[in-house]
């Protein structure tokens, strides 16, 4: 079982994802953000999950291992949804929605793959090592989809708040996710470096849900403010 | 080792760059918010606030009740502000320019420091005023 940190971090994510939902509501905002939403409410679901099979079968157990890294690629897959959800906004008024969707299923399916390419060769687990593979590279195509995301945001001048800062956040979490994953890789003797990955995933959503509380729809940013070298 | 090296140096600088974005954003979607006159009296400080205010702000809201909904973009811009301060006395002893915009950033950031302070005044009198009614 997990320890009273790891418990404590996972009670305040999961609160903070739970707040979302509900501002998200409340503020009359769930349909316009609905990926973002099922994102969240997808993470609470595969939290739980997670908790029942690790009571169940223990930490070691392969059950265990299998619910991981199948509701891993399930959260890696609603989360690309969202961040694509969030292009579609953004090219809304440009008519290029149709065009977004096209491209990231075609991307997704590339990803997909170029994941199968890679672990079918060498692997005898081909299920869970796809899972694991599908999920790490569809973390680091959300990273430069995202970054791509913000640099079309700067060149279309977009002013709404609340679409401003949550590709935002999601650009400081994926980037401070993909860091925290590469510090576990060269400093795993420190415990410490392994609480960075969920204290970072407490970050999206409690930054999503002061978005989400303190902006209406029709707050608007002075676009030349957001950005860092001016013209 | 080398792989993650460069994918922590990658990762970090891509989340620098969101996250000064992202106080930025913080920051331009207070700039609209008319300053009462109140809060120029009280932190005495003219039209354009510069970035050694920030600290005196900062004192000045700790005086007033706390607002939930400020205080993560407080705390963010606060950080934001320290990276800028190291930035200031190292980096930009070297580059001039930088020395400029690093200025005005941290005017910036006192002048969100200083809307959350017009803010928290206005939510104390808010406060009052139920208490009086009760």
């Amino acid at each position: 079982m997990p320890g009273a940190l790891a418990s404590f971090i996972w009670l305040v994510g999961t609160a903070f994802e739970l707040a979302f939902v509900v501002c998200s509501i409340t503020r009359k905002s769930f349909f316009r953000y609905f990926f973002l939403n099922l994102y969240f409410l997808a993470v609470i679901a595969s939290s739980v999950t997670r908790y029942f099979f690790l009571a169940r079968f223990g930490q070691g157990a392969l059950e265990y291992r299998y619910a991981y890294f199948f509701t891993d690629v399930l959260l890696t897959l609603a989360l690309y949804v969202a961040l694509i959800s969030l292009y579609s906004l953004v090219f809304a008024e440009l008519q290029f929605a149709r065009y977004v969707r096209l491209t990231a299923t075609l991307l997704l399916l590339g990803t997909a793959l170029f994941s199968y390419a890679v672990v079918a060769q060498s692997s005898e687990r081909l299920v869970t090592t796809f899972a694991y593979e599908l999920s790490q590279n569809l973390y680091f195509v959300g990273l430069v989809l995202t970054y791509i995301l913000w640099g079309a945001i700067l060149k279309l001048r977009e002013t709404r708040t609340r679409l401003v800062q949550f590709v935002l956040a999601l650009g400081v979490y994926f980037s401070a996710y993909a860091a925290s994953y590469a510090l576990v890789n060269l400093a795993s003797k420190y415990s410490i470096v392994f609480f960075l990955g969920p204290i970072v995933s407490c970050l999206l959503p409690l930054a999503c849900t002061i978005t989400m509380w303190r902006h209406s729809e029709e707050s608007r940013l002075v676009p030349a403010q957001l950005v860092t070298v001016e013209r | 080792m080398i792989w993650s090296v460069t994918i922590f140096v990658l990762s970090v600088a891509t989340l620098l760059m969101f996250f000064v974005s992202y106080c930025r954003s913080l920051m331009a979607s207070s700039s609209r918010h008319p300053l009462s006159r109140e809060v120029r009296d009280v932190t005495g400080i003219p039209a354009l606030p510069s970035g050694k205010d920030f600290v005196r702000v900062v004192q000045l809201l700790q005086l007033c009740p706390e607002r939930p909904e400020d205080r993560t973009g407080l705390q963010a811009v606060g950080l934001y502000f320290k990276i800028l301060n190291v930035v200031q006395r190292s980096l930009a002893q070297m580059i001039p320019s930088l020395q400029t915009w690093t200025e005005r950033e941290l005017a910036g950031c006192t002048s969100f420091a200083v809307v959350v302070l017009d803010r928290r005044i206005a939510f104390s009198r808010e406060i009052l005023a139920q208490q009086g009614e009760i």
